[in-house]
């Protein structure tokens, strides 16, 4: 259908965008990867040396970077956990009749539209405080001990606040693709004597598989990467307790300037993303008619 | 025909779905009222809710001591420069893949999802050593240059499936008709686009407000848009909650009221189409 003129111009067009995210891709990676073999401190300026995979020896054998790949992974698997589950529930129960829907709608989907530094900065502050802050406040009104939660359970702490950051895109998405569900399906099953936990599980679940993988998915891919709600609440701290991969390679490069050893984390992350990236691309791929 | 549901389950399911959305929307409103409290009555226990003398001096304060506005007008350019310069980039990428779609299209729509994929601290070191060479650390033409390539591939991907949906036999009459491609562009093409690319202007001005890792750690001062400064508030000498607490409100207000008008856009453009 497309003309020979209209092919010609369409990749005359579609270069600039190829050409630019092709450059921002290769260029910093060849570069990662080669400093990565380089023994190279920018205290130390003029001293690089190569020393092949030393750096890789030496990130990966850290006993630094195996508590941070457990941070990362427990901060991932929790908050996915935590938005799934109650993201359903919450787009089942916004899927009912609701007087004033999209108000609650809009105050639901609020936190996704807070920057990082702001949300963790009033939960830290505002709400987890020790001492004033209103949940301690709160524990002390039902006679509990209040917590000190960035001391006792700084990583829960944190998990807490990405997971509600993270909430409203669960829910937003499960509550769109809910609404798109036959309700004559429904009806049908209902009829035929199905209850609403039977209703659920045959016939709602199902139909929500495809976009909690999305969910899942996506979601994954934001979530190794968590890294403005440590630094302005924890700094990776108390010790190692909520240093993920993300904070220990940004320590690493831009607080102890140590350049390789940076730069092999950093491609361990890249591989661990592209993991996921792998089958998310797949399933974006599947149904993507050109 | 929706099913009638009974006036006590409708009360039911109302009153729990508002006692979910505040529970959610609390934080925000928890925040909104202490920027309105004196410094000693964010910080007092038993928390005062609604009874507390109401001010307006944390505002007046926050631009006084620390020159909000200045940071304000950073986040504008960063994030309006960088969305505008990714549209001008991607418009026409998206314009060809839709309407000229060629053998590898698909292949290249889903290699630009995979830079998407790229964990940003995986380039954490080069780009902060090209930017130290170039001097381009804490400057916001980096960071225009920064967020604008971050956001590039969502921006292609959404234009895209927005230009899919326009129907191509309105291209073959405007042919007809004898329209040129230029006229095409201005007269059929663009009317037709125009909420599409609305969308996406928003959602990626939300997205680029909001980012706060590049931000983080490739400006301190000069260039630093509001997650920046909102940071600063993190060392303990300073903190003061009811000025923390102003700060944030103004730093979010505007950004929330862009995100609930581009709410249906949200899904789409983050989960690249593949929910509608």
């Amino acid at each position: 259908m497309a003309t020979e003129q209209t092919r010609g111009l369409g990749r005359l067009l579609i270069t600039p965008a190829v050409a630019a995210l092709f450059i921002w891709m290769i260029v910093p990676l060849v570069m990662t990867i080669y400093f990565s073999t380089l023994d190279y401190n920018l205290l130390n300026p003029g001293t690089e040396a190569f020393v092949g995979l030393e750096n890789y020896f030496y990130f990966l054998t850290d006993p630094a970077f195996l508590a941070s790949l457990q941070n990362t992974l427990v901060l991932v698997g929790s908050v996915l956990a935590i938005t799934v589950i109650i993201g359903t529930l919450v787009a089942l129960l916004l899927d009912q009749a609701v007087i004033g829907r999209s108000i609650v709608r809009l105050m639901v989907i609020a936190p996704f539209f807070v920057m990082p530094t702001v949300s963790a900065l009033v939960w830290k502050n505002l709400l987890m405080h020790p001492v004033s802050g209103l949940f301690a406040w709160i524990a002390t009104s039902l006679g509990l001990r209040p917590i000190d939660w960035f001391a006792e359970a700084p990583l829960f702490a944190i998990i807490l606040i990405v997971a509600w950051q993270w909430l409203p895109f669960a829910t937003l998405i499960l509550l769109t693709a809910l609404q798109s569900l036959d309700e004559e399906q429904k009806e049908a099953a209902e009829m035929d004597g199905a209850g609403a936990f039977s209703t659920f599980f045959h016939i709602t679940l199902p139909h929500l598989a495809r976009p909690i993988t999305v969910v899942i998915l996506i979601e994954t891919i934001f979530l190794l990467t968590v890294f403005a709600e440590i630094y302005v609440t924890t700094g990776g701290g108390p010790g190692l307790q909520t240093t993920n991969i993300a904070f220990l390679i940004y320590s690493q490069a831009l607080i102890q300037f140590d350049v390789g050893t940076a730069s092999a984390g950093g491609l361990v992350a890249v591989v661990l993303a592209n993991i996921v990236a792998f089958f998310l691309v797949r399933i974006v791929g599947r149904n993507l008619e050109t | 025909m929706a099913r009638q549901a009974s006036p006590a389950r409708v009360l039911t399911t109302t009153i729990a779905a508002w006692v979910v959305g505040f529970l959610i929307f609390f934080p925000i409103l928890w925040m909104v009222l202490t920027s309105f409290k004196t410094e000693l009555e964010a910080f007092s226990t038993p928390p005062s809710f609604l009874f507390f003398h109401w001010t307006t001096e944390n505002y007046a304060t926050v631009q006084g001591r620390s020159d909000y506005v200045h940071h304000a007008i950073n986040s504008i350019v960063i994030a309006g420069g960088s969305t505008l310069i990714a549209m001008l980039i991607a418009i026409p990428a998206a314009w060809s893949m839709a309407f000229a779609p060629s053998p590898r299209t698909r292949d290249i729509l889903l290699w630009m999802l995979s830079t998407k994929m790229m964990p940003p601290v995986g380039v954490l070191v080069p780009i902060y050593l090209i930017y130290r060479n170039f001097g381009l650390l804490d400057s916001r033409v980096g960071l225009v240059a920064v967020l604008c390539l971050g956001n590039l591939p969502i921006v292609v991907w959404m234009l895209f499936t927005y230009f899919k949906e326009i129907p191509k036999d309105i291209l073959e009459a405007a042919r007809m008709d004898g329209a040129t491609i230029g006229k095409e562009l201005v007269y059929v093409l663009t009317p037709m686009a125009v909420p599409g690319i609305a969308s996406t202007l928003l959602l990626n001005f939300i997205l680029a407000w909001n980012e706060a890792f590049w931000t983080l750690n490739l400006s301190t001062s000069q260039a630093a848009p509001l997650t920046v400064f909102i940071a600063s508030y993190s060392s303990p000498e300073g903190l003061f909650w009811a000025k923390l607490s102003a700060a944030s409100t103004l730093a979010i207000a505007p950004i929330l009221v862009l995100g609930w008008f581009s709410q249906r856009q949200l899904v789409r453009g983050l989960t690249f189409g593949a929910v509608k």
